[in-house]
């Protein structure tokens, strides 16, 4: 407990070292207090419930432990076991592998889903704010709901299979069945989340000036060859965003898995993923050590990608971005003013 | 995939019978965009719609015909839960949980955004790396020892224990979003702010706050949403089920009452129609909201 309130304290105290040679007026004193009164809150909050736990996982991963007392005094210290026996087990292998399908499936149905949906969207015609709110709708509705619902419309003899039935069409087992439970799972989470991306993308779409499709009417391009050569470079920056939240958003999907396949089934109708096997494992199982030790690596794979993509992917949006390039500023003149220091001392 | 296909058919013909000059001098716009955008939200709100309407109807009207219209049509299923305390009961720990968040994430999300945009030092610069590499890490990653810190704060079982978590983790989200509202608010306005005799801070009150409410907007429908749609969290921090919020509350009614499917869809329409109809009030402001986050 001490240590987590300690951890806490840091960067609210590493604040106040920062600030501190510049108390030498008391201006400069009273801006460091705003400051200090205006960001600790949320610093504090936030480290203290996000920060923290990921440290203590990574601590109580070493150990095998039920989850009561402190982990070294009621736990077995373990050491890299917990991770040895999570990435041997073919169960997480299987999990890790549907995640990742789960990743590229998303991002491939939903991406040009979306950027079509939101150039139908972005032409001018009646009732397009009525269509903008309806789409937006299965992102509104909470998981628990859309699982729900779909699992009961998806039963084996339930209102879509009816409805093939009538088209002479034998519907398969949606859920239970491996074959199939997989193109479900991609098919429900397009469904919810699509309305997010095209919404991402119709705030691209009109961030794009008029005047370049005016040009290019004038030199006599076609809608199509518009859209392929003005919008869609474009739109680049809004896509990479896109792309990096999905991706994040699917490596931890964990929702809609549990809730339609429930706790067992979703290992064998083939949709387990790393958050599913983490909860059945783990909290379910009341192996916390081993829960902790699934969670770093599931930690990793998401930030190992994570900063992959921002390197070689975001990193060019994001090298404009205007408090990075104040810094620098600010550095710059501080260069010059100690160059200019040294220049008086040096004249003295 | 059939559908995908269809839509550009149908498209390049659209193309060929008027271009895009044409559909954006014409308000009407053409047959086809209007054929494809009742496609998209037919897909969008049929699976909705058969969850409101499977709650007007009987449950063997549900087995004999699934996909079918409620004839007659029956009004037990909804009279039922609206006369059922554990509805009401779980609506308002939702109702609690959804507006605190709310309010905390916007309050804290304002006040750390008002430093990251408008003092120029090395700190601000530091504390908005820290909240956008909160971004990457969801819920997920850290929930089993998060559960274990809530219950070491005495904490399991309230919704106090679901409150500061979702403030914690709707942070990030909250000050991507603002941050670019408070840096276009021209430095000029605070100046003469500054020699009207306003502190920075009264500055933050009587401008920055006013001028930021579409961003605010945003922040805080997205929050309210997130925390009214939570589930994990709920699932592990709550076990009693007086304090269930809607969601976990939706999945315990469908498990206990699994025969019952129309009473499950009642239910169920029922728990998301205060999110739906916030939204739908509000949603105009969150492409706005969007659109500034996204140029920033």
């Amino acid at each position: 407990m001490e240590h987590q309130a300690a951890a806490a304290a840091r960067p609210a105290r590493g604040h106040g070292r920062a600030a501190r040679p510049k108390r030498t007026s008391s201006g400069k004193g009273q801006r460091a207090a705003e400051v200090f009164i205006l960001s600790a809150p949320a610093i504090v909050i936030f480290v203290f419930f996000v920060i923290v736990p990921i440290i203590l996982g990574a601590y109580y991963g070493f150990y095998r432990w039920k989850g009561f007392g402190q982990p070294s005094v009621t736990g077995t210290f373990v050491g890299f076991q917990n991770y040895r026996t999570a990435l041997s087990d073919p169960a997480f292998q299987q999990a890790i592998l549907h995640t990742f399908e789960i990743v590229i499936g998303s991002l491939v149905i939903q991406g040009p889903l979306a950027i079509l949906f939101a150039l139908l969207l972005n032409q001018k015609f009646k009732l397009r704010g009525l269509i903008r709110t309806l789409i937006f709708v299965p992102y509104v509705i909470s998981e628990v709901i859309v699982g729900t619902g779909w699992s009961l419309i998806l039963q084996k003899d339930g209102a879509l299979n009816e409805i093939l039935k009538h088209m002479g069409i034998n519907g398969p087992d949606w859920i239970a069945d491996p074959h199939t439970a997989m193109w479900t799972l991609l098919l429900i989470i397009s469904w919810k989340y699509i309305g997010f991306a095209v919404i991402l993308m119709l705030a691209g779409m009109q961030s794009i000036p008029e005047e370049l499709y005016e040009a290019a009417e004038v030199d006599g391009a076609g809608f199509w060859q518009m859209q392929w050569h003005i919008t869609l470079p474009l739109l680049m920056p809004t896509v990479r965003i896109w792309v990096f939240m999905s991706m994040i958003g699917s490596l931890q999907l964990f929702d809609l898995v549990y809730i339609i396949w429930g706790r067992y089934l979703s290992s064998t109708a083939g949709v387990s993923t790393m958050a599913t096997y983490m909860v059945r494992e783990g909290r379910n199982a009341g192996n916390y050590g081993y829960g902790s030790a699934v969670a770093l690596i599931i930690f990793v794979i998401s930030l190992v990608l994570a900063l992959v993509y921002q390197r070689f992917v975001l990193n060019r949006d994001l090298k404009s971005d205007e408090i990075e390039r104040k810094r620098l500023e600010r550095l710059e003149k501080k260069r010059a003013r100690q160059a200019k220091r040294a220049l008086a001392t040096e004249v003295k | 995939m059939a559908r995908h296909t269809a839509a550009q058919a149908s498209a390049s013909k659209y193309t060929k019978a008027n271009g895009y000059r044409r559909s954006s001098k014409n308000p009407w716009g053409s047959p086809i965009v209007y054929l494809l955008s009742l496609i998209l939200v037919l897909i969008c709100i049929v699976p909705v719609l058969y969850i409101i309407l499977g709650g007007f109807r009987s449950n063997s009207q549900i087995t004999t015909d699934p996909a079918g219209l409620p004839h007659p049509w029956i009004f037990a299923n909804y009279e039922a839960v609206i006369h059922s305390d554990i509805f009401w009961g779980e609506l308002v720990n939702s109702l609690i949980v959804g507006i605190l968040t709310m309010v905390g994430v916007v309050v804290l999300a304002l006040m750390a955004s008002f430093v990251i945009a408008r003092y120029h030092i090395r700190y601000a610069a530091a504390m908005y790396a820290l909240f956008s590499a909160g971004l990457m890490f969801p819920m997920t990653v850290g929930i089993t020892p998060l559960y274990l810190l809530i219950r070491n704060l005495g904490l399991s079982n309230s919704l106090a224990g679901l409150i500061l978590p979702q403030i914690a983790f709707g942070l990030p989200q909250a000050v991507i979003i603002l941050v670019p509202f408070l840096q276009s608010i021209p430095n000029e306005l605070e100046e003469a702010a500054m020699l009207d005799g306003c502190s920075r801070l009264g500055f933050f009150w009587r401008m920055v706050i006013p001028l930021s409410m579409p961003g605010v907007a945003t922040v805080g429908i997205l929050t309210f949403v997130g925390s009214w749609n939570g589930y994990m969290l709920p699932l592990f921090v709550l076990s009693d089920s007086s304090k269930y919020t809607l969601p976990l509350g939706v999945q315990m009614f469908s498990s206990e009452h699994s025969v019952d499917t129309a009473q499950v869809l009642a239910f169920t329409s029922l728990a998301m129609l205060p999110a739906l109809i916030f939204f739908t009030i509000f949603q105009k402001k969150i492409v706005g909201g969007l659109t500034g986050a996204v140029k920033g």
